[in-house]
């Protein structure tokens, strides 16, 4: 039993579910990441939105060059798709190792990215492949860059009479390669470090560059020292950038890691995803 | 405030009053006496709760009662078919799967799970599968040579 009490309404479309949003209202989908902050009391909503199992929040498909995921789509469900694998198989990787098999099954996409845990994967990853959100309200609807939309710990651009209701992904560039690095808190498989990196390279020359950062600050971030990398052919160049990405970056404390040894896990985790990622666009 | 609510357990509408912050464990089991379902830590990280919601291994500790209504709920006790054992229950007492047995209806649930979308899975992938379900007894050993005997009989 959760300790405090709640209402509970199973939305029956998207504008059901805006009538009832507001600030004494938390909306669910899996719930792998609210119930736990229920049963801690970190969170006492009045009343719980059900919209996991909303038709119009679930499912993949092609758009453009790129992808439109619905936000309610389960990790399981990410990981069933051949053609997101096919054009993003960085995401497919990364799902992968989110939770276990049973939390895959529950937790969506949208959830864990609006939770905005400081320390999980999937930001990092929205990161680099420039993604955006769709965010709507009664009042109408409006796309924020992922870049744009992780304001803190467990604060994002969502205002609270919004939802996020799909990940759009863009076509990612040609002769790219992805990669992601992390070390994990070995109970929690949360990152203590993880970067993502994505590399383009035409003519054995780099001419994109993107990494990201989480667990390692209070927000998952885009390091702009990634674009030193672009215009040359990377290998000798990728330890200094790493280091460059870290240097200078407030990096968390907790009983798990120190700042200093914090730092020196995600300058490591840089490197490895840079290097992996410049190997598989190659 | 309680609520009726209607779960279809099993294959069988069940009907009872929850209310909404009642998780899914508690009320299979000290609600409808569905007492295979086994809750170990409470907080999503052991897997003795798995249960299957539409086909899917859930840890039914992190999801509400209210949340399975109008979905297919199956336990342990709707895997075994009538006076026998699921290929599964029986590879894990030919293999010694268990000790206590406490984990067993978890791991169950979750390898059924795991065979019924991969019907022939690598060792590697048993393991992985095996990552949310806990085990202080086995040392897993015998719990993957379980899974790999059903699969082999399938």
């Amino acid at each position: 039993m959760i300790p405090t009490s709640f209402e509970y309404v199973r939305a029956k479309n998207l504008s059901d579910a805006f009538k009832l949003l507001g600030k004494h209202a938390k909306v669910i989908a899996g719930g792998h990441s609210l119930l736990p902050l229920l049963r801690f009391r970190l969170a006492q909503p009045d009343t719980l939105i059900d919209i996991g199992q909303l038709p119009q929040l679930k499912g993949i498909k092609k758009a453009g060059g790129g992808m439109k995921i619905g936000a309610a789509t389960t990790y399981r469900e990410l990981l069933e798709s051949k053609e997101l694998k096919a054009l993003y198989p960085l995401i497919a990787e990364v799902t992968e190792h989110i939770g276990d098999l049973q939390v895959r099954n529950a937790g969506t996409i949208g959830g864990g990215l609006a939770h905005a845990d400081p320390a999980a994967d999937m930001p990092p990853v929205m990161l680099v492949l420039d993604a955006a959100f769709l965010l709507q309200s009664k009042a109408g609807k409006r796309t924020v860059s992922a870049r744009k939309f992780f304001k803190g710990p467990f604060t994002t651009a969502l205002k609270p009479n919004e939802l996020l209701t799909e990940i759009q992904l863009p076509a990612p560039p040609k002769r790219t390669g992805m990669a992601y690095a992390s070390f994990e808190q070995a109970a929690s498989g949360y990152a203590l470090a993880g970067a993502a990196a994505l590399i383009a390279v035409a003519n054995g020359m780099i001419t994109r560059a993107e990494l990201a950062f989480t667990g390692l600050a209070d927000t998952p971030f885009l390091a702009p020292a990634a674009a030193k990398l672009v215009g040359t052919a990377g290998d000798e160049l990728i330890s200094q950038v790493a280091a460059a990405a870290v240097a200078g970056v407030e990096a968390n404390d907790d009983i798990h890691a120190n700042p200093v040894y914090r730092a020196h896990l995600a300058t490591v985790a840089a490197r490895r995803a840079l290097t992996t990622a410049l190997g598989r666009a190659r | 405030m309680k609520r009726p609510i209607t779960l279809n357990v099993n294959g069988v509408a069940r009907t009872t009053e929850v209310e909404p912050r009642a998780l899914l464990a508690h009320v299979l089991r000290d609600q409808l006496d569905l007492t295979g379902t086994h809750i170990g830590c409470d907080t999503s990280q052991c897997g003795a709760c798995t249960v299957h919601l539409d086909g899917r291994a859930v840890k039914s500790c992190t999801v509400l009662a209210v949340q399975a209504e109008g979905r297919a709920i199956t336990t342990i006790e709707g895997l075994t078919p009538k006076g026998g054992l699921h290929p599964l229950q029986r590879a894990f007492w030919e293999k010694h799967g268990l000790q206590c047995g406490f984990c067993t209806p978890g791991m169950i649930m979750t390898a059924a799970d795991l065979l019924a979308h991969n019907p022939k899975p690598s060792e590697a992938e048993i393991r992985h599968a095996l990552e949310g379900n806990l085990c202080r007894c086995t040392g897993y050993q015998n719990i993957v040579a379980a899974i790999q005997t059903a699969a082999a009989g399938r």
